[in-house]
């Protein structure tokens, strides 16, 4: 019976096969339009991961709010969180790469705390795995907060009395039981806080709303699942989308200009860490070194050159971009990548480039549609104080 | 901080030694020969397969492949003593390809030995190469270790010279898999026959390095993985008390033991076979299929392919594999076992859980 069977289901699996081939990729998902109101600001969004050691509450939150606004824990004064991540202008700071105190500049762009609660690992590189061990280490970087260790930290806190009692009431902890571990929890719950979904994008694809986005944006985003293959490490997946696949990837960017340098970086710098260096000072410290990218946290060859790939939604608001700020608009991006990782056509590929990367063969006006996508990924964010109410452009 | 912490932590566990993240653990090293200045590495980079369009045009995709692995390869540290090219650094044996194939190659530091595949021979039977790389089989000695590279993908006479019209037919029907129009590799008898000789003058305590491109053992006969004379290159081989066979061709991971010889391949830079364990036919011994390959992510050009460095500790070979996309393996002789082993997927409860998603 079973052998009989057999025909009727290939059968069904041709036609299944037929039909879904004539539907396009860019279609959206079988919502019910009236199922998510538009009014939900996580449309779009997986479930937040809270850790269990680190619950949100408002008066952690309200906590992490001032810790991050707070210029004093820095060594000039003049540094705090918000000053790379500013709420102005999307939790970046509109530079190609970040300045720390006295003008110090580092070596990469500041990327934006929005949805960064969602990465499955923090900066360029990857070198911490959540917001709490990223919070900490900015604070004693020498080209950013520039504090000499944590305990300058805690000791700015038990000058301050209203800390001292926020504090206790939060983590039931005393001036002298106070780590740095509970000023990160404080400060990664408030970044929690930072989310934003329901982009004109999330309306279109998740709640059915055809008239959600543009006409170049919809041949947009046709070719980023296709012919673009952005997709493929800005990941969209069937009931969310973070655009991020989690990865490391070399795409060409940085590593080619210190292409004939590599072999003496990759020794050098093997050198000083097992000296003991820390790979957050010599990274931010020497732009050479910073575009080893991945590899100066795994020590893999294959890691060379090779950069988290950041979520999307709200690129409209972060340039420059890259890990470098080295391109300054989504149009030379699009020129980068179809141009196969790099800037110029007749520039030399980098010997590391990541496989998926190749020329794409895009014409002009297909790379503009695909700016136009990256504009639908826009979206207000919610957090009571920083509520951003961006004009969506497809009204509907 | 804590990620920070652990790696300076294992780096000063290797303190003295400037290791690079796939380099070799400085405890293999220390297990080497007694005389640990007899230790040392080798590369091995094999099946570039480059693949010439028209006029200036070779295929991308192979290139990357190939100069990757170069590039990484000249960053090892220690350096290794030398750099083997397992065979099929062209598709259709061409002169084009195989220029272009040697000016990639050519970036690599220090030395280089080259093994002979039928995507280089079928075309001119190896004139071309020759002329680049010097003869199609040859033995070497280093740091008291013997090395023998061998031809073989040769087969039988009557078959390379009487039934093609052309030449470039004759490669086409060669390269490819399954075809019945195909022919069984082999070493041939002018090579046993040197073979012999070459192997009569040394001691048989002396580690015996053999390198081919075809398996020197008989896995599966519609893709080649086969030698035709393999059991008789064998038995010229087991007499020595620690032999090796390195080989090619089967663009993935295999190791096998057979008597006193270890047999190890080597991965592809161009792109991974899967295995054919599904075509196996019931006279066919499958050497230990301990980690299924999932299949290669077609995005990542670079997926399922990746080169080797080997180290060369108390006449065995430890093969350490540079896998893009995938976690690194490491095949190291077993001397309790005496045989070949992956150190992390031996356990059945150690392997990869089979790919579900998509």
């Amino acid at each position: 019976m079973r052998y009989a069977l057999l025909p009727v289901l290939v059968l069904a699996t041709l036609f299944a096969q037929k039909q879904a081939d004539t539907k396009p990729l860019a279609e959206p998902a079988a919502v019910n339009p009236q199922s998510v109101p538009d009014k939900n600001n996580l449309l779009g969004l997986p479930p937040l991961p809270i850790p269990a050691n680190n619950p949100q509450t408002p008066d952690k939150i309200a906590l992490g709010d001032k810790l991050f606004h707070d210029k004093r824990f820095s060594v000039d004064g003049t540094v705090s969180c918000s000053k790379c991540h500013d709420d102005k202008q999307a939790f970046t700071d509109g530079l190609p790469v970040s300045v720390g105190h006295h003008g110090l500049t580092g070596t990469r762009n500041a990327p934006t705390v929005l949805n960064a609660a969602f990465n499955q690992s923090q900066f360029w590189d990857g070198r911490e795995p959540d917001l709490e061990g990223q919070a900490k280490q900015p604070l004693i970087n020498p080209v950013e907060h520039g504090l000499a260790d944590h305990k300058q930290v805690l000791e700015i806190i038990r000058t301050d009395p209203d800390y001292l009692a926020t504090f206790q009431s939060v983590f039931d902890v005393s001036a002298k039981k106070l780590t740095i571990d509970h000023v990160a929890k404080a400060i990664a719950s408030f970044e929690r806080t930072l989310v934003a979904g329901n982009s004109p994008f999330d309306r279109y694809y998740f709640n059915g709303k055809t008239d959600a986005m543009t006409d170049a944006q919809i041949r947009g985003f046709e070719l980023f699942v296709g012919q673009g293959r952005c997709v493929s490490c800005h990941t969209i997946e069937q009931d969310h989308a973070l655009f991020t696949d989690n990865r490391f990837h070399n795409i060409g960017v940085g590593i080619n200009q210190i292409q004939q340098d590599i072999p003496r970086l990759t020794q050098a710098f093997l050198e000083a860490k097992n000296k003991g260096g820390q790979v957050d000072t010599m990274v931010l410290t020497d732009k050479k070194a910073s575009e080893l990218g991945r590899f100066a946290v795994t020590d893999e060859l294959s890691q060379i050159g090779a950069f988290k790939t950041p979520t999307l939604r709200n690129v409209e608001l972060t340039a420059p971009y890259m890990h470098d700020g080295s391109l300054k608009t989504l149009k030379e991006v699009m020129v980068h990548y179809n141009n196969g990782g790099v800037n110029k056509a007749d520039e030399r590929v980098n010997d590391f480039l990541s496989g998926g990367i190749r020329p794409l063969n895009l014409t002009d006006p297909q790379l503009n549609d695909l700016v136009a996508f990256m504009k639908a990924l826009t979206s207000a964010w919610s957090g009571s104080r920083y509520a951003n109410p961006i004009p969506t452009q497809a009204a509907n | 901080m804590s990620t920070i912490d652990n790696s300076r932590r294992n780096f000063i566990k290797t303190a003295g030694t400037l290791a690079i993240g796939t380099t070799l653990p400085i405890s293999l090293v220390e297990l080497a020969f007694a005389e640990s200045s007899q230790n040392f590495t080798f590369a091995y980079i094999s099946d570039a397969h480059i693949q010439h369009i028209k006029d200036n045009r070779f295929v991308r995709n192979w290139d990357r492949g190939l100069i990757r692995a170069v590039a990484e390869t000249n960053l090892l540290t220690p350096k290794p003593d030398f750099v083997m090219f397992g065979g099929d650094l062209a598709q259709l044996g061409s002169k084009p390809e195989l220029d272009h194939g040697a000016e990639i190659l050519s970036a690599l530091h220090g030395n280089v030995h080259y093994v002979m595949g039928e995507h280089d021979y079928y075309l001119d039977l190896g004139e071309y190469w020759e002329k680049l790389f010097g003869p199609q089989y040859y033995s070497f000695d280093h740091k008291g270790v013997h090395f023998v590279v061998l031809n073989s993908i040769k087969t039988y006479d009557d078959w390379t010279f009487k039934r093609w019209p052309t030449a470039e037919q004759r490669m086409l029907e060669m390269a490819g898999l399954d075809n019945p129009n195909g022919s069984p590799f082999m070493v041939g008898e002018e090579q046993r026959v040197w073979l012999k000789d070459d192997l009569d003058k040394i001691d048989k305590d002396t580690p015996v390095v053999v390198f081919s491109h075809s398996p020197l053992q008989k896995i599966y006969k519609g893709w080649n993985f086969w030698t035709e004379d393999a059991d008789q290159v064998q038995a010229l081989l087991q007499p020595f008390s620690k032999v090796s066979v390195i080989y090619g061709h089967v663009h993935q991971i295999q190791y096998n033991q057979i008597g006193n010889i270890s047999f190890n391949s080597v991965m592809a830079t161009a792109w991974p076979w899967p295995y054919p364990q599904a075509y196996a036919q019931a006279e066919q011994y499958l050497p230990k299929l301990t980690v299924p390959m999932n299949r290669a992510d077609p995005f990542f050009d670079r997926d399922a392919t990746g080169w080797q460095f080997i180290n060369m500790a108390n006449g065995n070979l430890d093969l350490n594999y540079t896998l893009y996309n995938n976690t690194s393996r490491i095949v190291r002789y077993n001397t309790d076992k005496k045989r070949p082993e992956d150190v992390a997927y031996q356990d059945e409860k150690a392997r990869i859980v089979p790919q579900t998603h998509y």
